[in-house]
């Protein structure tokens, strides 16, 4: 199945998502500078960066939270047409926002509802899809927090009883129920334990490639680009600097930029 | 129109251009069935909580001719109902009533009478909180998007939570409705046992939020459906023993503590609609009693 | 006989590495490097210390980038340029083609040692069933202990890990195989298990490109050496 999903072939030979001259500018300063890009089925796209290099501004943008000054987010919608997602109506960037993208917030409380139970917390997309059968709903959670190893007993109990790493995989199911196929994450293991961190990547690389996600990762880890994602994009001061293959950048970095940061890393 | 001149009031307190504000924000939402129309909600000499949208919604629409009646719980004759109807009876001098079937408006807080209310009439109720979707999200720009896309799938979140917590929809009053299949609606503190009754009511259902300044309606004969899962459907809360005054069943009951050794009885909340009942030999297992 | 068909063909390839935290300073790699792998042929880099056989065989691999020259590699009917290729064409082409055998194992932490040799097999395309029987296959003539399968690799001795890549490298069938030293750190009994794997690989048209520092090893699977240190741009 996997492999299946995987092959760029026939289908998916065409970007999912298209991103072109996107630039943004708060009052003089730029945020985001004529930033270009196209992704496929299947990719995972690293960006990584120091804070304020833009990688964030990037993010946002592109999940629709940030209006861009200039530039085009295309993506190809299940249909199989291109759209311009600022062109769409509300509705229907909400829905596409809801349905066919995900988005793992670093901090877990910001993408999950903390009041209310894990079940639910994975459900709202079903029911917002217009599930109204209880036992379903509750069995595919069921099945999801099963994915995200998480104990299913837990199913009742609300993410505000979860630790950072069970919160984080949470999200990631709430997130992939309705099956999405882009899924944005800002630094999703940050700020938890490196073990915990490696669960999770662990989880995410197999769920990436089982599913065929599409993901956007934005990380100031290079580790984790190196072990989760296919191509790396090198910000600077709102610019990509370099791009390609992660191994290529990460092992072979061209520019002075790139080498500062590769060479701080701490080698384990 | 004038008040009786002992009140020293316009009629019905509010001024004349207050009112037409409020009717203007009636019609918009008898047009809009379902949707909170904000108004410019005055401050009122009662506190909030005490009804005061419902009482500028009845003052706006209340002429010489009518007959009200107001009910706290199901009954005429608690404070708030008392209260409400004294100052009616001073701001406008018109006929008052504790008679379902005489009344033509009747203000409510927390019931739908349980006669069946008829064409002409109009029930209005006293709102504290107009927006179901709060619980969930406290984000007014948020809930009020969600209403315009709408976006309810929330709404079953909470109905999700309490049969996963309880085993059933806990949820007994402010139950949500959806109301002409449009707007998801939150039938202010009534027991859902009554949402049945606002369902192609040949009444017009007027909302008044005082504190939150919104008003909303359900026109005559709107459709006004309970949300529910298709394997947990609405269902309304069902009472094991007639009234022990008058014996009616399938009305709602509120339960009455007799004395301290833990004697109670169950007896009709809509007190018209028992003493109707008994005016008219109807009794109950208890039915010699005094409540 | 038709001659066998060239998989891979390096032409005029020349890398520096310009070291911008040292002044821009330029380390020269290798320059003007040309050769040829044939299926069914095994290359072996030759060369001292230092003369850039690994940096070549990461060139090829498109792992490092080279400023001069083409690698290309025959992909069914096309042939990529290495060197030029798109990362997705790139990303492509190692999933179905173009294997690269590290000296060490760069894992994720949790994975059980027999999963990391099927999920390069179902990379690669094969069945799940079928990387399964493989990579039991291949564990047990790599003399991998049964009772290690089920665990990750992560606690194992540097044979026993060094065994497992191994295993993830050959257990599908692309074109072209790239090994950095695979024995560097086996016995005498796995490095001739080793040895068989490549030959059975070069008997059903495998190209391969080695480096291998066990003169033993290398006479065994060698068909040519090629010596790095006329292309080194450091002489």
């Amino acid at each position: 199945m996997s492999a299946a999903l995987l092959a760029p072939e026939a289908d998916d030979d065409r970007p999912l998502l298209t991103v072109s001259g996107l630039t943004k500018y708060y009052g003089e300063r730029p945020g985001c500078l004529d930033v270009g890009f196209d992704l496929h089925p299947g990719e995972v796209l690293a960006i990584v960066g120091e804070s304020g290099s833009g990688k964030s501004t990037l993010l946002s943008l592109l999940a629709c939270r940030l209006a861009p000054t200039r530039g085009t987010i295309r993506y190809r919608m299940r249909n199989g047409a291109m759209r311009d997602v600022m062109s769409l109506t509300e509705a229907e960037r909400r829905l596409l926002m809801r349905t066919d993208w995900g988005f793992v917030h670093q901090d877990a409380a910001q993408g999950l509802r903390m009041r209310v139970s894990a079940g639910a917390n994975v459900g709202e997309r079903l029911m917002a899809l217009g599930q109204r059968h209880y036992g379903d709903i509750r069995a595919q959670a069921k099945d999801w927090l099963q994915r995200v190893e998480i104990d299913t007993d837990r199913i009742d109990d609300p993410p505000r009883s979860f630790s950072g790493g069970m919160r984080q995989r949470l999200q990631i199911a709430r997130n992939l129920v309705t099956a999405p196929r882009l899924v944005l994450m800002d630094e999703p293991t940050g700020g938890l334990d490196v073990s915990v961190q490696a669960r999770l990547l662990d989880l995410l690389r197999g769920l990436v490639a089982d599913l065929g996600l599409a993901v956007v990762i934005v990380t100031h880890d290079l580790a984790v680009a190196r072990l989760v994602s296919h191509r790396l994009m090198v910000m600077r001061q709102g610019s990509v600097i370099e791009t390609g293959l992660t191994d290529q950048v990460l092992d072979d970095p061209r520019e002075p930029y790139t080498q500062l940061l590769v060479s701080s890393v701490l080698q384990v | 129109m004038n008040a009786p001149a002992a009140s020293g009031y316009n009629f019905a307190y509010l001024d004349e251009q207050t009112k037409r504000m409020i009717r203007r924000a009636i019609l918009k939402a008898i047009a809009i069935p379902g949707y909170q129309v904000p108004f410019a909600s005055r401050e009122m000499p009662m506190p909030y909580g005490w009804g005061t949208g419902g009482v500028q919604v009845t003052a706006s629409i209340i002429g010489e001719d009518d007959v009200l009646k107001v009910i706290d719980q199901g009954s005429d004759d608690t404070t708030n109902a008392v209260s409400i109807r004294k100052f009616f009876e001073k701001t406008t001098g018109v006929a008052t009533t504790t008679a379902t079937g005489e009344a033509t408006i009747i203000q409510t807080r927390h019931r739908i009478p349980e006669a069946p209310l008829t064409e002409g009439q109009v029930l209005v109720y006293q709102v504290p909180i107009p927006e179901p979707l709060r619980f969930l999200e406290p984000r007014e720009t948020e809930t009020r998007t969600m209403h315009a896309l709408e976006e309810y799938g929330l709404m079953h979140v909470k109905l999700y939570e309490d049969i996963a917590r309880h085993g059933h929809i806990a949820t007994s009053y402010d139950y949500p409705v959806m109301v002409a299949g449009r707007y998801l609606m939150d039938p202010s503190p009534t027991p859902k046992f009554d949402n049945p009754k606002m369902h192609r009511s040949a009444a017009l259902q007027l909302f008044g939020a005082g504190r939150e300044k919104r008003i909303y309606a359900i026109p005559p004969y709107t459709d006004v459906v309970s949300l529910d899962f298709e394997d947990h459907p609405f269902e309304v809360n069902r009472f094991d023993t007639p009234c022990a005054l008058c014996g009616a069943s399938g009305v709602y009951l509120d339960e009455v503590v007799l004395d301290d050794r833990g004697r109670r009885m169950f007896v009709c909340s809509d007190t018209d609609h028992c003493e109707t009942r008994r005016a008219d030999g109807h009794r109950g297992a208890d039915g010699d009693a005094t409540p | 006989m038709t001659p066998p068909a060239t998989l891979l063909n390096v032409d005029r390839v020349g890398k520096s590495f310009t070291m911008h935290l040292q002044g821009g300073a330029l380390l020269p790699v290798v320059q003007d490097v040309s050769f040829d792998v044939a299926a069914g042929e095994c290359v072996v880099l030759g060369g001292p210390s230092g003369a850039g056989k690994s940096s070549l065989l990461k060139i090829v691999y498109g792992n490092y980038r080279c400023d001069s020259g083409s690698v290309m590699v025959r992909d069914g009917e096309d042939t990529i340029d290495v060197a030029a290729a798109s990362p997705r064409r790139m990303i492509r082409l190692r999933r179905t083609r173009l294997a690269y055998v590290s000296q060490f194992l760069r894992v994720i932490p949790r994975v059980s040692a027999i999963d990391i040799v099927v999920q390069a097999a179902v990379e690669f395309g094969l069945p799940e069933d079928e990387g399964r029987r493989r990579a039991r296959d291949l564990l047990t003539r790599l003399n991998v202990p049964e009772q290690l399968w089920s665990l990750a690799p992560a606690t194992f001795s540097g044979g026993e890990q060094q065994r497992i890549n191994i295993a993830r490298g050959f257990v599908a069938d692309h074109d072209v195989l790239l090994l950095d030293e695979p024995t560097a750190s086996l016995d005498a009994v796995n490095r001739a298990a080793v040895v068989d794997l490549i030959l059975t690989k070069k008997r059903r048209g495998t190209a391969l490109l080695g480096i291998f520092h066990d003169e033993d090893v290398r006479d065994r699977v060698a068909d040519r050496v090629v010596d790095v240190t006329r292309f080194s741009a450091a002489a």
